[in-house]
């Protein structure tokens, strides 16, 4: 009967208080791989229900590498490269992170203090890259027409992808004023208009020969967008009534909407998980510069918050996998 | 902790430069795409397939390495690894057939 008493025996049911550690590990430790582990539930799901869009528009989604194809200071077309960085970025930090834990248990502080530096600045350039990232995709590069139906149309000129500025000449011509607060209803207003109305686009495309339209529709054998003859393109820009220049919440120049909302969305929500870890990083390596932790006798903190740091690294790379390569 | 005390630099070092070695890898294939990965495969592309098991590998040299989970209790590891397997595995499952069975019930509807 006793077994079944719920008064302190030997002390394993008071856990922190006591010494009891079950697993043999720190309580802690152990609810920090708990969090990540409801962490890692929460990202699957954002992945999962990406992949359950992707597979809803399998025939019309996005190519990843058509669309990230820029690297800052550099002119061309680069796909994935930039990417690649910013993983590496990612795992370095990993790395030095892991390291000051492996000098916290030599309890070395001044190496943990460098190590954890090394891996705040890490993360501040990764967090600047995904925001410059952000800045590339919602500008945009090329522009697009949209058919009233919803279907985003691009232009091509000899198999590559050409930006609007390219064959357009001169300003928009039709006139048309941004509506905001002041000069339209008081209670409404639209975001910045396109640099070109729909009919000059396609009067440039009637002037240029060379340029034909590109659907998203995939050729399934290529695994390319396909291309539509001069007649067909001229077929479909008769049925489009907007531009479309860069990217939001609402339409974006890359294909289907809801490949820039899940970007955003998940993106977002890991560059937030980094920009959560850079803080703490920073508030444990003042602590370890204070030395709180050559106090206390063991490093354990550090560990800690390197569970997270890490297991941000993980996330990403699945991001990267899941968004970028497959 | 097993190892509490003795220093595993050099380990991590290499496993860092197994981690590089394979983004450089993926990045590769990723900017190639060969023909006869990228185009034939079972269920999905081999080049798709590639790239999910190198994921995979990547996440295990994090996890058990750097997040040191092969120095946890084997049940501590359990708890984690086995929880996170089997639902992500599900959900994975069930979102990506419902993802499939929509497209083929809505795409003839859309005219090209």
């Amino acid at each position: 009967m006793e077994a079944n008493i719920a008064v302190p025996t030997d002390k394993k049911d008071i856990w922190n208080g006591g010494g009891g550690k079950p697993f043999g590990a720190s309580y802690g430790k152990m609810m920090m791989w708990y969090f990540i582990l409801s962490d890692a539930l929460t990202f699957s799901g954002f992945l999962a229900a990406y992949g359950l869009t992707r597979f809803k528009f399998i025939d019309t989604w996005p190519i990843a590498d058509e669309v990230f194809t820029h690297v800052p200071f550099v002119h061309g077309d680069f796909p994935m490269i930039y990417v690649a960085i910013m993983t590496f970025i990612l795992i370095f930090s990993s790395v030095t992170m892991v390291l000051a834990v492996d000098a916290g248990h030599q309890m070395k502080k001044n190496k943990v203090a460098w190590y954890m530096f090394a891996t705040i600045i890490g993360g501040i350039i990764f967090v600047g890259s995904q925001a410059w990232e952000w800045n590339t995709f919602i500008k945009g590069s090329y522009g697009a027409v949209k058919t009233t139906e919803g279907k985003l149309l691009q232009f091509v000129k000899d198999g590559k992808q050409i930006a609007l500025a390219d064959f357009v000449i001169g300003n928009r011509t039709d006139g048309r004023v941004q509506h905001t607060k002041k000069n339209g209803l008081w209670f409404e207003e639209e975001g910045t208009i396109a640099n070109y109305s729909v009919a000059q686009v396609i009067q440039a495309y009637n002037a240029n020969p060379e340029i034909q339209v590109r659907t998203e529709l995939i050729d399934l054998d290529k695994k390319q967008k396909t291309i539509l003859s001069r007649e067909a393109g001229a077929a479909m820009l008769a049925r489009t009534d907007r531009v479309v220049e860069g990217a939001n919440l609402e339409e974006n120049e890359y294909g289907n909407t809801i490949f820039a909302d899940a970007f955003f969305f998940i993106t977002g929500f890991h560059g937030f998980h980094v920009v959560s870890g850079i803080a703490i990083n920073i508030i444990i390596f003042f602590n370890v510069i204070l030395g709180t932790y050559e106090k206390r006798g063991h490093y354990e903190m550090v560990e800690k918050v390197g569970l997270y740091w890490h297991f941000v690294d993980l996330v990403w790379v699945f991001v990267f996998t899941f968004f970028y390569l497959v | 902790m097993a190892h509490a005390h003795e220093s595993n630099t050099k380990r991590i070092w290499i496993v860092f430069g197994i981690l590089s070695f394979i983004t450089i890898v993926e990045v590769y294939l990723g900017i190639l795409k060969p023909a006869a990965l990228h185009l034939q495969g079972m269920g999905t592309s081999w080049l798709n397939w590639i790239f999910i098991i190198l994921t995979l590998a990547k996440a295990y040299g994090i996890a058990w390495v750097f997040m040191h989970l092969e120095g946890e209790k084997k049940w501590l590891r359990r708890t984690i690894v086995w929880s996170a397997v089997f639902l992500i595995s599900y959900l994975v499952t069930l979102f990506l057939f419902e993802g499939s069975y929509i497209f083929d019930t809505l795409s003839p509807l859309v005219k090209w």
